[in-house]
């Protein structure tokens, strides 16, 4: 035991030893993250004053990049199941990776949830009794407060386990344990999204919320979004480190990426048909999104953009010969990214709230504070998921090994450690 | 056996002590970033404060005492909190007369004085709302900004909207804490010591009756009224949510809300729906009544009447 966390401290020294360049990289991410901390003190003095957020739009920013994050952890589960249920190797051999950005994700969800709180001290309120008073089951914020923990530290054991597994030069095996807690993260991933949306779907006295295909158009976006921003962080690991991933394996994802899309797309489609087309009072928010309402037009141009930037993105994902070609697929991925990120966020929330459910138009842009704030987020997420790659690398791509007492101490080349697997799981 | 006996009893931790514990650290960090003024004490006390109904009566009345403390410091004026229970045998219930109503908005600023609201920011309690009398309850044809010389306005019908005390509440249900809930008497309260801020009860309530406090509550102790209710019009702070509750520290010493008192029309019937004498269920079994989006099945006890033709007021 004493060993295991004297090997932890060794492995963890491996974030120290780094480039001037990888210094360079936390040093701006550092400076980004004081700027947000200091945004954050006005916010913390002056209260949510310092937001846009008013009585008639009561959630903004902060939710909408929540919402879109949940979808990026929850996108996890499209590497997890080729990996663990289709032992699909190449795939396998870097879902760890996969795993760690649904960690950093379900992070800065938290992150986003409490800095949109009025009353942050207050959190612990929500834990169960006898502690604090948590309102489950009748709440879907308690759900989601369980069901985001759930796999956030599911995936925290994951990840550890396998490292720590893989540092001694073993392998874990999927009928213990671990196997279990792999197989039950596949149904908590998808949870997490589904209670995000049944969070919107129980909030009934706003119409824009209610379709019965939010949960799935979640889960669709999701497992479009989170891979594409996957594909673009894969081809920054093996270009600035020496973690080996094949194109063939990249290009695999690109197809699972295909036809997430092309769901999402169709779903995005029907919810619109339905709203638009009777002309009732229901679609009003929709329309305010896409049309404006009153001359009042601040959400059109997010609207355009989203729905512009997922059209483009699938025809270029959707063609064999530009899903192959790594400029016009990054392309995809980045414009699938920002139509995504629209769309769950800004394009969700805010139609949500306007009109208001007294029919007031209140038109919210994000304020500085917002905006400044939200970028600590991401840059300490950013922050996080570097980290946690130069923690895992050493352990990863065998340059770490630790002696298991009785052995041989282990051979140190081992450049794939997922490849060898025991007997039994081939099975 | 009888040292395991002991040993038992001594993990028995209460929840204050295992609070205390894990976040002691976590709460002195923090403190430099709100209320400088208070004590760590007062503080320590504040921050540890139990939810509303899991307190005992005697819990209650020590609160209540470091409160009126705290808001004595900060506004320099004495002020009670009440805590009076829910009288048994009543169920509070409005009515409200829109072809009385002119539209004049005594009522919003007569709640305001009576339940010390911040006014600047400037949170309202009750939105009068006008429509065009083709027009009435089309909510995107409402409007909440209007502010012509004279009211009322021939043509045109106001609706004052607050809290509609919903028997099946969408708010309460929403809440993740249970900071907020119906009393027995049917108002629906909010602790707001016990709110955490996170506004999902906005997003769920169907009549924007719940209102945050965005910045810090701008009152004076002029502005402030001392007689004050726990669950009601006890100055709120910055980040947490308030709402209406039928001017809980008057209804339940048997007065009229501040509302009632005010409308210089008498538009306004409130009273207990189990007293068949009370004006309320006069209203009810005497006109047609209707209540807001009771359609989405909340059942609010805030019923909306007509009780002349529509040309009448200005006809004669």
């Amino acid at each position: 035991m004493i060993q295991t966390i004297k090997n932890f401290f060794i492995a963890w020294g491996s974030i120290f030893k780094g480039s001037a360049k990888y210094y360079l990289w936390l040093a701006f991410l550092a400076c980004l993250m004081a700027i947000g901390v200091h945004a954050y003190i006005g916010q913390a003095e002056h209260g949510l004053i310092m937001s846009a957020m008013r009585d008639q739009v009561s959630w903004g920013f902060y939710i909408s990049n929540f919402t879109f994050l949940v979808g990026v952890a929850a996108a996890a589960v499209l590497l997890v199941v080729p990996a663990y249920v289709h032992h699909d190797k190449p795939i396998k051999e870097i879902v760890l990776f996969a795993e760690m950005m649904a960690i950093t994700a379900l992070i800065m969800c938290i992150m986003f949830i409490m800095t949109d709180l009025g009353q942050p001290l207050r959190v612990w309120h929500i834990l169960p009794p006898p502690i604090g008073m948590m309102h489950w089951p009748s709440s879907l914020l308690a759900w989601d407060v369980l069901a985001l923990n759930s796999y956030l530290f599911l995936n925290i054991i994951v990840v550890f386990y396998v490292l720590y597994k893989l540092s001694r030069g073993e392998h874990y095996n999927m009928k213990s344990f671990i196997g279990f807690l792999i197989y039950l993260s596949i149904p908590v991933a998808v949870s997490i999204h589904t209670v995000t949306a049944f969070l919107y779907n129980a909030a009934f006295s706003r119409p824009f919320w209610s379709a019965a295909l939010l949960a799935p158009r979640f889960i669709a976006g999701a497992l479009s979004s989170g891979p594409a921003l996957m594909l673009l962080v894969f081809q920054v690991l093996r270009k600035v480190t020496d973690v080996k991933i094949e194109n063939k394996t990249l290009f695999r994802i690109a197809t699972f990426i295909t036809y997430a899309m092309a769901i999402n797309l169709f779903f995005m489609g029907a919810d619109l048909f339905k709203s638009f087309y009777p002309g009732t009072a229901e679609g009003t928010s929709i329309h305010y999104l896409f049309f404006g309402l009153h001359g009042k037009t601040n959400l059109v141009p997010y609207a355009w953009t989203s729905l512009i930037t997922s059209i483009v993105a699938f025809l270029l994902i959707l063609n064999k010969k530009t899903r192959e070609n790594f400029v016009t697929l990054n392309i995809a991925c980045v414009l699938m990214i920002v139509g995504i990120y629209i769309e769950k966020g800004m394009g969700l929330v805010i139609p949500g709230f306007t009109p208001d459910v007294l029919g007031e138009i209140y038109q919210y842009t994000p304020t500085a504070t917002e905006l400044l704030v939200s970028l600590g987020v991401w840059s300490f997420g950013a922050m996080v998921y570097t980290l946690l790659c130069k923690f895992a690398l050493p352990v990863y791509t065998g340059k770490l090994r630790f002696a298991v007492e009785g052995k041989e101490p282990h051979e140190v080349r081992v450049r794939r450690p997922h490849v060898e697997e025991v007997p039994e799981e081939q099975a | 056996m009888k040292k395991d006996k002991i040993e038992k009893r001594e993990l028995k931790i209460n929840r204050r002590t295992l609070l205390k514990g894990a976040l002691a650290g976590a709460a002195t960090t923090m403190l430099p970033l709100d209320r400088a003024d208070a004590s760590f004490k007062g503080f320590w006390e504040s921050f540890f404060q139990k939810h509303f109904r899991e307190m005992t009566v005697a819990e209650k009345k020590q609160v209540v005492e470091r409160l009126e403390r705290e808001y004595e410091r900060k506004y320099k004026k004495a002020i009670k909190i009440g805590i009076e229970p829910a009288m048994p045998g009543v169920l509070f219930g409005y009515g409200l007369d829109v072809s009385r109503c002119i539209g004049c908005r005594t009522c919003v600023y007569a709640c305001i004085n009576e339940n010390n609201q911040s006014r600047d920011p400037q949170v309202q309690w009750i939105q009068v709302l006008r429509f065009k009398h083709k027009d009435f309850l089309d909510w995107n044809k409402a409007e909440k900004y209007y502010d012509p010389k004279l009211v009322p306005e021939p043509g045109y019908f106001y609706l004052p909207v607050a809290c509609q005390q919903c028997e099946n509440p969408a708010c309460t249900r929403a809440c993740p804490t249970q900071a907020t809930w119906q009393e027995p008497d049917g108002i629906i309260v909010v602790d707001y010591n016990w709110c955490i801020g996170c506004r999902y009860c906005m997003a769920a309530c169907p009549y924007g009756a719940r209102h945050f406090n965005w910045g810090e509550p701008g009152l004076t102790a002029a502005d402030i009224n001392p007689n004050t209710h726990y669950l009601g019009n006890r100055p709120r702070y910055k980040g947490v949510v308030e709402k209406c509750t039928f001017c809980i520290q008057r209804s339940r010493k048997g007065r009229y809300t501040a509302c009632v008192e005010a409308c210089p029309v008498g538009a306004r019937k409130f009273g207990n729906l189990l007293d068949p004498k009370s004006e309320v269920r006069y209203a009810m079994e005497h006109k047609r009544t209707f209540r807001l989006k009771d359609d989405l099945g909340t059942h609010p006890k805030f019923f909306y009447f007509f009780d002349f033709e529509v040309g009448e007021r200005f006809s004669g």
